[in-house]
């Protein structure tokens, strides 16, 4: 007896702080959330009854939710698709050993260093939607070089604007997925390499066969961390267009609906958008957890 | 397009023994070496256009900007006299600095002291979760990593409500509060994939039973720590600074960070001033990307450890 608290004892009580207040910030928030958004607290006034799923039923028979849902997908499928192929073909790129690779590394890197607002800056200007003369921005560089048809309203242009958006996430973050797929080449042993080519594989079938397998893990890593950052984007939207219809994702509603004191309604989005969040985070954080048991 | 497969780096045996033809195939391989070459320093270009824009515009005053010759350097520099005695470049930089120079201040006060307290607690639980196997240890983990995951949207109403009910202030420390306890996750995990990675023997050095771990991690494990610290510090020190959520749904202009400064200043200046706000937007970046510039190793290994794995 006295033997198990002298071994558990301390160990716990240097993490009982952590576990205590991620118990109540993490998972007793997100059970009064939850919570709210089963309620009728739709103002200032507290919460009379319980209303069930009503809320989640109105959010999704309303087009203005669709319409963010639609905004959001455009949105992740280009960001992802973008931040995988440049941090792809940028990692493949320095791989093969490049004279001051650590410049070019550097380079592509550092816009993970500033904040999105700071970066919304320079984008709002960059993606300004005046054409012809009047045309600044990118679309002025189109102008310059005699691509006057690629100049375009970007996130102002119903529909795809929203991919214009991923613009800047993009530039935000191909350069750490570069660094994820970088390491993940570094990790390959070169005897595979040697032992593919020494088979007579081609290049095709050593990156089919050896290189593309031993990459999965980290590609795997690299489009969760990616998608689930894509679903919160909220920072860089309100910088380059404030909380605004065309661009309006699940998070910037959610603050239209929390500003506007509708609480129930704040708590439905945010309870959506953890659920999305949680399909892709929990398999993942299970697999992980399993495949590192298996190591050990 | 063609492969370059040997390098530098890599020197392949095969490469030893000059065989006929190999002359087509070198010529080849220049080629396509050639080809990368110019196709990373294109990239480079494109990545670098919004830092030329940045600086470019911020040193242009109002009366000097013209669409035409936005891509332009400055018609007239800071230094030379501007015409009929107007603003030069440097009122915007002045326009900027005037704006965000309070909440640069506040913003150290919120970011250095969420770094240090966070990587401290995020130390201990990574001692205990990586050396001290208590039963449900792993779960314990998964769980406590989750939270780095959560929109953190999923927790912004019930916590804006929660602050209201305190009384807590719209300012500096409420976010200091938030930002540590949701910094613990990363910390935690960084420290545990660091401690994991250090030899058993060497902390083992005093045998642990229980209460002898407390030592253990006071006098030798923390003095071995200063790896793991210089990533959680960098990693808690730029995602505060960068922070925009929660200081948006949490302080207010007067009393909050340099986020909401600065968007005040870009968003203010719709109509005319681009120059101050992008003197404002390199302002607020500047430590930040002096840290990603003097530490930039580190703060790759805390976006590796990002990804789970160690």
């Amino acid at each position: 007896m006295n033997k198990g608290y002298r071994n558990w004892g301390p160990p716990l009580l240097l993490i009982a702080p952590t576990i205590i207040v991620i118990g109540i910030f993490v998972y007793g928030l997100i059970g009064a959330n939850i919570s709210v958004s089963l309620s009728n607290r739709h103002s200032l006034v507290p919460a009379t009854e319980f209303v069930g799923l009503d809320n989640y039923f109105a959010l999704f028979a309303e087009e203005r939710f669709i319409h963010s849902l639609q905004n959001l997908g455009v949105f992740t499928v280009f960001f992802i698709v973008g931040t995988m192929l440049f941090g792809f073909i940028w990692a493949w790129m320095l791989d093969k050993g490049v004279t001051a690779e650590g410049v070019f590394r550097s380079v592509f890197l550092f816009p993970m260093a500033i904040s999105f607002v700071a970066s919304g800056v320079v984008w709002r200007w960059l993606l300004n939607s005046a054409e012809g003369d009047r045309a600044s921005g990118l679309n002025r560089i189109f102008e310059i070089m005699g691509l006057d048809f690629l100049q375009n309203a970007w996130w102002s242009e119903p529909g795809w604007g929203m991919a214009a958006i991923a613009l800047p996430a993009i530039w935000q973050l191909a350069g750490y997925v570069m660094a994820l797929f970088l390491a993940g080449f570094r990790g390959i042993p070169e005897e595979l390499r040697e032992a593919a080519r020494m088979d007579g594989a081609t290049e095709w079938k050593l990156y089919r066969y050896v290189i593309f397998p031993q990459l999965s893990p980290v590609a795997l890593s690299a489009l969760i961390i990616v998608g689930h950052m894509s679903l919160k984007v909220f920072d860089l939207i309100m910088a380059i267009t404030k909380s605004i219809y065309q661009t309006e994702v699940p998070a910037t509603y959610l603050w239209v609906a929390l500003t506007a004191n509708d609480y129930a309604k704040s708590a439905t989005i945010a309870t959506i958008l953890l659920l999305f969040v949680a399909v892709l985070i929990v398999p993942y954080l299970i697999y992980t957890a399993r495949a590192e048991r298996k190591q050990r | 397009m063609s492969v370059v497969t040997e390098t530098k780096k890599k020197p392949n045996v095969s490469r030893n023994t000059e065989m006929p033809g190999q002359s087509a195939l070198k010529t080849r391989k220049r080629l396509s070496r050639t080809v990368k070459y110019v196709l990373l320093v294109l990239f480079l270009i494109v990545v670098l256009m919004p830092v030329y824009v940045l600086i470019v515009t911020s040193l242009k005053p109002p009366q000097d900007v013209n669409p035409a010759t936005s891509w332009g350097l400055p018609v007239r520099w800071p230094w030379e006299p501007a015409l009929e005695g107007g603003p030069t470049g440097f009122d915007n930089w002045a326009l900027a600095w005037n704006a965000l120079s309070a909440s640069i201040g506040r913003t150290f006060l919120l970011a250095v002291p969420a770094a240090l307290i966070a990587s401290f607690l995020g130390a201990m639980n990574g001692f205990v979760l990586a050396r001290w196997r208590f039963p449900y240890a792993d779960i314990v983990f998964t769980v406590i990593l989750f939270g780095m995951f959560i929109p953190y949207q999923a927790i912004m109403t019930p916590l804006v409500q929660m602050k209201t009910t305190l009384g807590l202030p719209s300012d500096i420390s409420t976010l200091l509060i938030v930002h540590v306890i949701y910094g613990l996750p990363i910390c935690t995990l960084i420290f545990r994939n660091y401690y994991a990675s250090i030899p058993h023997e060497l902390m083992e050095a005093s045998r642990m039973d229980g209460a002898g771990m407390l030592r253990t991690f006071g006098s030798i494990v923390l003095p071995l720590s200063l790896p793991g610290f210089v990533v959680t510090i960098i990693w808690q020190f730029t995602s505060a600074w960068n922070d925009f959520l929660f200081a948006l749904f949490l302080s207010n202009q007067n009393e909050g960070p340099v986020s909401l400064s600065l968007n005040n200043l870009a968003q203010g200046a719709q109509l005319a001033n681009y120059g101050a706000a992008m003197a404002g937007a390199l302002l607020a970046s500047l430590p930040t990307l002096i840290v990603y510039i003097v530490l930039g190793k580190y703060f790759v290994g805390g976006l590796m450890s990002g990804s789970v794995k160690s």
